[in-house]
């Protein structure tokens, strides 16, 4: 997918483009209005991440200015103010959600998700493998010709599988994927949801493989 | 607020009480004019009419071969007739030898032509006294004849109590009059402080324009002060509001980039122990910025519910949209929050407010309950109350009934392992008091888990 992060902090930025392309997006970065201005005139962006403090205007004009010109790309806003003041501003003016800084990338991945899940409906965005396709905004897998929804856990544990067929994934990164920073997790956890996973996928062309001592593996037809 | 000292110092009291005074003071001394000059002119009448008596006995005085002949008139003495049946006494003295009349009459002091007045008791009576001295000739020795004319004076005291009596009345009416007229002018007065008082307080918390108003020109100086306070204040709150925002702003930007960097590290490190401290400095930034966060809220909070701006609020929706902001993280953990709402349910309050006190109760929930288990919301209009029930499936409060829970910083004593500041009780709390509502936490009954209940009086 195609993002547009407009925000004025260098190393945030950075930090921002280089999560996303680690998840296999492609990313323009502007560090300015303008520059943002620019942007948007060329190229369609699926989703646009907008800083609300930028050194040449206020975040919430330039989205005033993009909804009256009937833009419909969806457009989360970072913010670092205090969520009581600000969030009504944000989300009158047009933005489609909002997120505080500093961010859990899960958590911006997953409004992402319902962000563009609202825009689009259903039925983009699809990986498959054989018999086996996963809609990642939808949320369902269907296996030969079986839909089944996943739960979140599962879809995101799925995703990460997907993105990267025949790898082998430790326990502790599908750990840092799924749970959240504050839960105590063993790496037993992920075990129940591979579980899971794997008998959604029965009868597909693709399985779980457990490699012992290093982690899990897709195989792929 | 009792800032106020009683108000001994009312304008409108003071003015009227000057007033009243001011009138008393004026129909006393009215009375006593009155009183004074019409006691005066009885008495000049009466002596008028007693000299003129007098003389017209001198009148009749004639002197032939020295003896004194005194034919006295029918009128000398029906002159001095009057309703009240006053007595009237005479002396008639020629040379110092009574020749008529009461001996023991006393004479004023008269001099040569000039008539002398007197007031002195008599027997059991005041008597007003004239004498008038005359010298009569036939050409021979000269003698000299001496009238005292005396009268009782009770025609004089009857018209004195009369005019009196009227003297009191008309005091009183002054009075009267006066008194009405000085509680109008106190409240003409007050009106226009009054007028002034109402512009500002009838204006909304948030608006803090200037004032302008139609002020009499010993008011305006207090107008001028006034602005210019109400100028400071904006500017302070402003400058708090922006401090506010910008020490956020600060604080957050820099977090941001630190957690981002250590989470995009986390992903290619293999080494346990790298991968340990880095999980840890990403939990210590989400506490520094959740503790920052909420301090900021909780300001912020504070800040807004000594002036709460009431709108009419429909709470299903409220809480639906919050509902709907909060599930991603939700999902996250697989729970699902389950809407029950009936609907409409309409209160007076700050959205922003509610919203956010429903919010740290809803995150609450999302973050202390086990992870697989239901969130339910429920809001119902009870007895005059709107209530929203936030309840979990997790472990619950130690002890519910514990009034520390909504203290500041602190937290449940299970809620060790998870990041929170202590502060998200303590806002919903404030919350409620500052919609005159109040906080309600307890362990459900059925099958456990923390049951928060927010309740506001409906509208």
């Amino acid at each position: 997918m195609r993002f547009l992060l407009v925000e004025d902090n260098p190393q945030l930025a950075a930090a921002v483009l280089d999560r996303l392309s680690l998840d296999g997006h492609v990313v323009d970065h502007a560090g300015d209005l303008a520059t943002a201005d620019g942007f948007i005139s060329t190229t369609d962006y699926d989703l646009i991440l907008l800083d609300i403090m930028l050194p040449d205007g206020d975040g919430r004009d330039f989205l005033n200015a993009h909804r009256a010109r009937g833009r419909t790309t969806p457009v989360i806003v970072l913010t670092a103010r205090s969520e009581v003041s600000d969030r009504v501003g944000a989300l009158d003016m047009g933005a489609d959600d909002y997120i505080a800084k500093p961010f859990d990338f899960a958590e911006l991945e997953a409004r992402c998700r319902a962000v563009l899940r609202r825009q689009a409906g259903t039925a983009t965005n699809v990986t498959r493998f054989g018999n086996a396709s996963l809609n990642r905004l939808a949320g369902t897998l269907d296996v030969a010709g079986k839909s089944v929804e996943l739960r979140n856990r599962e879809l995101r544990l799925l995703e990460v599988f997907f993105a990267a067929p025949g790898q082998i994934i430790p326990k502790p990164k599908l750990v840092d994927r799924l749970f959240s920073y504050d839960e105590e997790v063993s790496e037993n956890a992920i075990e129940v949801y591979v579980g899971r996973l794997r008998k959604h996928l029965e009868g597909s062309d693709v399985s779980i493989v457990t490699v012992r001592g290093l982690g899990y593996r897709l195989s792929v037809p | 607020m009792s800032l106020l000292r009683p108000s001994s110092s009312s304008i409108r009291r003071r003015l009227t009480l000057q007033l009243l005074v001011s009138a008393a003071v004026l129909a006393l001394v009215l009375f006593f004019i009155v009183f004074n000059f019409a006691r005066q002119i009885g008495s000049e009448s009466q002596d008028r009419v007693l000299l003129a008596s007098a003389r017209s006995v001198l009148d009749a005085s004639t002197i032939q071969d020295g003896e004194v002949w005194i034919d006295i008139p029918y009128f000398a003495f029906s002159m001095l007739d009057n309703p009240s049946d006053d007595r009237v006494f005479y002396q008639i003295v020629q040379d110092g030898d009574l020749l008529t009349g009461y001996e023991d009459l006393p004479q004023a002091r008269s001099d040569g032509a000039e008539a002398g007045f007197l007031t002195v008791p008599y027997r059991t009576e005041t008597l007003r006294i004239v004498t008038l001295t005359r010298r009569l000739s036939d050409g021979g020795q000269p003698v000299e004849v001496t009238v005292t004319v005396g009268q009782t004076r009770d025609e004089q005291a009857d018209v004195l109590n009369r005019i009196s009596r009227m003297t009191v009345l008309l005091g009183l009416g002054f009075f009267a009059v006066s008194a009405v007229l000085a509680v109008l002018a106190g409240q003409s007065t007050a009106s226009s402080l009054s007028r002034l008082a109402g512009s500002v307080s009838r204006r909304g918390p948030q608006d803090l324009r200037p004032v302008v108003a139609d002020v009499p020109s010993e008011m305006r100086p207090l107008v001028r002060s006034l602005n210019s306070l109400i100028a400071r204040l904006s500017g302070a709150f402003t400058r708090t509001e922006d401090f506010i925002a910008e020490a956020a702003h600060r604080v957050r930007t820099p977090l941001a980039t630190v957690r981002a960097h250590a989470e995009n590290t986390l992903r290619r490190v293999d080494r346990e122990e790298n991968r340990v401290s880095l999980r840890e400095m990403i939990r210590a930034i989400d506490e520094s910025s959740r503790a920052a966060g909420q301090l900021l809220d909780h300001a912020m909070v504070s800040l807004r519910a000594d002036q709460l701006e009431l709108q009419l609020v429909e709470l299903s929706s409220l809480v639906r949209d919050l509902v709907e902001r909060l599930s991603p993280v939700a999902e996250m953990r697989d729970m699902p929050i389950r809407i029950n709402a009936e609907v409409p349910c309409e209160v007076m309050g700050d959205p922003i407010l509610i919203q956010n006190a429903v919010r740290n109760l809803l995150d609450n929930a999302v973050k202390y309950a086990p992870s697989d288990t239901p969130i339910e919301v429920g809001i119902a209009a009870e007895s005059g109350n709107a209530i929203i029930t936030i309840r979990d499936h997790g472990a619950g409060f130690p002890d519910p009934t514990d009034a520390q829970l909504t203290r500041r910083f602190t937290r449940g004593e299970n809620a060790a392992g998870t990041i929170g500041s202590g502060l998200g009780l303590t806002i919903a709390e404030e919350v409620a008091r500052a919609h005159q509502g109040h906080l309600v936490i307890s362990n459900h009954s059925d099958g456990g888990g923390a049951c928060v209940q927010l309740s506001i009086p409906l509208r």
